[in-house]
């Protein structure tokens, strides 16, 4: 008898190949799934992917400047900085036609760019090019136009502004984000700090992270027991107790935290209740909020509930029988509780530690209302800078720095506890 | 399980005696517990168990089988009376100190252990030395043949592996006793028979003393030196499986121990260790062992097995009925009819297949049993 081994493709009864028939079995299914998606997948789209590309690219865009000066900045790639101490005539010739004949809304919008490289560009641009125009309308033709400008203004014989050039040259600039961290371009295109006096990014990240950090440490503490709790009381109690976990994540933010504004303040219940019973003079009420601890406090009462929820639905399923073998074995509750339970709550841990810690960073209202000064994060300059000084290019630096700092804590996540093990519920 | 290596446990087979108290390894005296202080889950128990003996607690959910484990393991305190294990009461000592092994129902493996860490585990926190503790762990996993399983986890092993991992893990570190929980209950039926040997062996192969919890009476009969039967926190009968079956001592037992044919009736006469039982009804009289009946006039349920009762065989001396057959079940080595009775219509009887029986459903049999199958105990 002869074997053979049929490598020949696998037909229906009715001769089809069995992969063509099964695929057009399923294409209706699939098509009907997929409609059933489209308008989720077009709302992703249009509301989340296309306005982070957008942000992404704003982030890095710097060509609006570069189309309103694009002769001047040309001449001013070939000035050699070692060789004169100012930039040549060519330079000062583009400048001077392109201030005269330019479209006044776009050298006004360029100007708020030029600002943000080196204060005093708009009000000296702005004044130069008014008596620019005197110029023109007379008809005369200077005969240097370097030292026109400087007769103008004399500020145009200070290299620094011309230094400042060297951050805007480009169509497409990673200024945005070394702005952001406290660093610009010297006179050389190399990245330096900023002026001291401009330096107010990097301490607002620092304390973002510093005050992220000892939320999710706060709510993990508090967090632990009440979950635990949760897992284990008899059913009517940790209904109850659920209640009174949820009920403040269902109230309004912004109730919640002028409630902490109510509670913390020097005239506000705490203070008040320590100066009745005496501990603290009427003098000596402690300052909570307006600063970093009100931040703190606030911050912590309401992420504990994203704390809670994961750690909860881990330790649901963690059989009581665990800790008693345990015990059985030899091991002290403390042992037990450390070798044997808290082992198998991590999947709970680090998903509620990643979620608070991701919620935190990214944190605006509860800082900015009861922060103070010294208690705001990095959310709430972007929101200044968005709403103020309508900077939208540091704006989208800063939100995609905190993206980053977001995905990179999501693939360490995913490295060391690998994201199967997230339980969110 | 053929080939048996050294046993981890060396503990020699202590012949055991039941009845003297003193040499008793294990000793509940008087104890209740009741959790909420109005029911009594668990009343007035005096058990005494021997060195190596395999005492098993059987009983329906709620008698109160676990909680005497619970009380024994130390996870549950009597409410009243003491424990004694190896004549010194323990009710003081944490469960961790008490050296008691236990298989736990649903195993109770460490899932993000390997099996070595779950089986190291109890020697570690004893602080064994690191060689010790992997030849230990090593010796324990050959003896449930699970040698070349160490370094899986849990989840990765099938219902009986883990099974016999949690019994590795309870013996591994030579306890004083082992405790098992219906350790069988999560397991199908054939793997759950393997598994009754097997735990049977081990236990005549190290000697060390075991208390097992079932409601299964066949697990019990199976594996059991001695068995408990509990009922509403009481214990039953104590015996071993033999004398359960054969002579339960009141009708609880006799149902829940094997299968069981009841008539009531009252005691009509008295004659030293038999009597006579008028039926309701007035089916006629029956001659039994006088076991829980105490006097003339006492209503009783007789308890006859199925299979002492024979037909076709009349004799003056036995107790000669008639049944009509309500329904019948072939199953190979025998056939169970279902018969009406003396107005039971539950009547069982096993007739043997010897390939001549030839009576179908509706027709009058002749049963006959002896006096001495019959037992008149309580209703």
């Amino acid at each position: 008898m002869e074997v053979t081994i049929s490598t020949a493709e696998l037909l229906t009864t009715d001769g089809i190949p069995l992969k063509q028939s099964l695929r057009k079995a399923e294409r209706r299914n699939k098509l009907r799934a997929f409609l059933l998606v489209f308008p989720l997948l077009l709302f992703i789209f249009v509301t989340f992917v296309m306005p982070i590309g957008d942000m992404l690219l704003r982030s890095i865009d710097d060509s609006q400047i570069n189309s309103v000066f694009p002769n001047t900045f040309d001449e001013y790639k070939n000035w050699d900085k070692g060789a004169d101490e100012l930039p040549p005539e060519e330079v000062y010739k583009s400048l001077f036609f392109e201030l005269a004949n330019g479209d006044k809304r776009q050298i006004g919008k360029a100007l708020t760019r030029m600002n943000y490289a080196k204060s005093g560009w708009k009000s000296l641009i702005k004044k130069t090019t008014r008596e620019i125009k005197k110029i023109v309308k007379k008809g005369e033709e200077p005969v240097s136009y370097k030292d026109t400008f400087i007769k103008i203004n004399k500020l145009w014989a200070d290299p620094t502004y011309w230094y400042s050039f060297n951050q805007m040259v480009n169509d497409r600039s990673s200024i945005y984000y070394w702005n952001a961290i406290d660093r610009t371009f010297d006179e050389n295109g190399d990245v330096a700090l900023q002026d001291e006096k401009r330096r107010m990014y990097m301490n607002t990240w620092l304390r973002t992270f510093k005050v992220s950090v000892y939320v999710t440490i706060f709510c993990l503490i508090l967090g632990f027991p009440v979950a635990h709790l949760l897992a284990n009381l008899p059913l009517r109690y940790s209904n109850l107790l659920m209640i009174f976990v949820l009920l403040p994540f269902w109230t309004s933010l912004l109730v919640r935290t002028t409630a902490w504004i109510v509670m913390l303040q020097q005239n506000g219940v705490i203070n008040g209740i320590l100066v009745w019973l005496g501990i603290i003079s009427d003098d000596g009420r402690i300052q909570m909020v307006y600063n970093e601890t009100g931040t703190l406090i606030a911050m912590t009462q309401i992420l504990l509930p994203f704390m809670i929820l994961p750690l909860y639905s881990v330790m649901r399923v963690i059989p009581k029988s665990h800790m008693r073998a345990a015990q059985n074995l030899g091991a002290k509750p403390a042992t037990a509780f450390w070798r044997v339970y808290l082992p198998q709550t991590i999947p709970g841990i680090s998903a509620g530690g990643l979620l608070v810690f991701v919620l935190a960073i990214g944190y605006f209202i509860t800082p900015e209302l009861v922060g103070g000064k010294d208690g705001k994060l990095i959310g709430s300059w972007i929101a200044y800078h968005l709403k103020t000084t309508l900077n939208w290019g540091l704006c989208a630096a800063l939100g995609a720095i905190l993206l980053g700092i977001m995905l990179i804590f999501y693939w360490l996540y995913n490295k060391i506890v690998g994201i199967d093990n997230i339980k969110l519920g | 399980m053929t080939i048996w290596f050294r046993p981890v446990i060396q503990a020699p087979l202590q012949i055991f005696n039941m009845n003297n108290p003193s040499q008793s390894f294990v000793k509940f005296e008087k104890i209740d517990k009741s959790y909420d202080g109005e029911v009594l889950v668990v009343k007035n128990l005096n058990l005494d168990i021997a060195k190596g003996e395999f005492v098993t607690m059987l009983g329906p959910s709620g008698s109160g089988k676990t909680t005497t484990l619970m009380m024994l393991a130390g996870f549950e305190t009597p409410t009243n009376g003491e424990i004694f294990l190896d004549t010194k009461p323990i009710s003081k000592i944490p469960p961790y100190e008490r050296e008691i092994g236990m298989v736990f129902q649903n195993y109770a493996l460490f899932p993000h252990m390997t099996v070595e860490e779950n089986l190291s585990f109890p020697l570690e926190v004893r602080k064994i030395p690191k060689p010790e503790t992997k030849e230990k762990v090593q010796k324990a996993l050959d003896m449930v043949e699970l040698g070349n399983f160490g370094t899986r986890f849990p989840a990765q092993l099938s219902g009986g592996q883990q099974q016999r991992v949690a019994l590795a893990r309870a013996l591994v570190f030579e306890p004083r006793l082992v405790l098992m929980d219906e350790p069988l209950g999560a397991l199908d039926k054939n793997l759950r028979e393997q598994m009754q040997y097997e735990i049977k062996h081990i236990h005549d192969r190290i000697g060390i003393t075991v208390v097992y919890v079932t409601h299964d009476q066949s697990e019990a009969l199976t594996m059991s030196n001695r068995i408990a039967v509990f009922n509403d926190g009481v214990v039953q009968q104590l015996s071993t499986p033999d004398i359960l079956y054969e002579k339960p001592e009141n009708s609880f037992v006799a149902k829940f121990i094997g299968e069981n044919n009841t008539l009531n009736g009252v005691v009509a006469d008295v004659n030293g260790d038999t009597c006579t039982v008028e039926l309701d009804n007035g089916f006629g009289k029956v001659k039994a062992l006088k076991i829980n009946v105490n006097e003339k006039g006492d209503k009783t349920q007789l308890s006859i097995r199925p299979e002492r009762v024979t037909i076709d065989s009349t004799n003056p001396e036995s107790n000669n009925f008639e049944g009509k057959i309500q329904e019948l079940i072939y199953l190979g080595d025998h056939i169970r009819a279902r018969l009406n009775v003396c107005g039971n219509d539950e009547f069982i009887v096993k007739v043997p297949n010897e390939g001549s029986f030839s009576h179908k459903e509706g027709d009058l049999l002749n049963l006959s049993w002896n006096p001495d199958d019959v037992r008149a105990l309580d209703i």
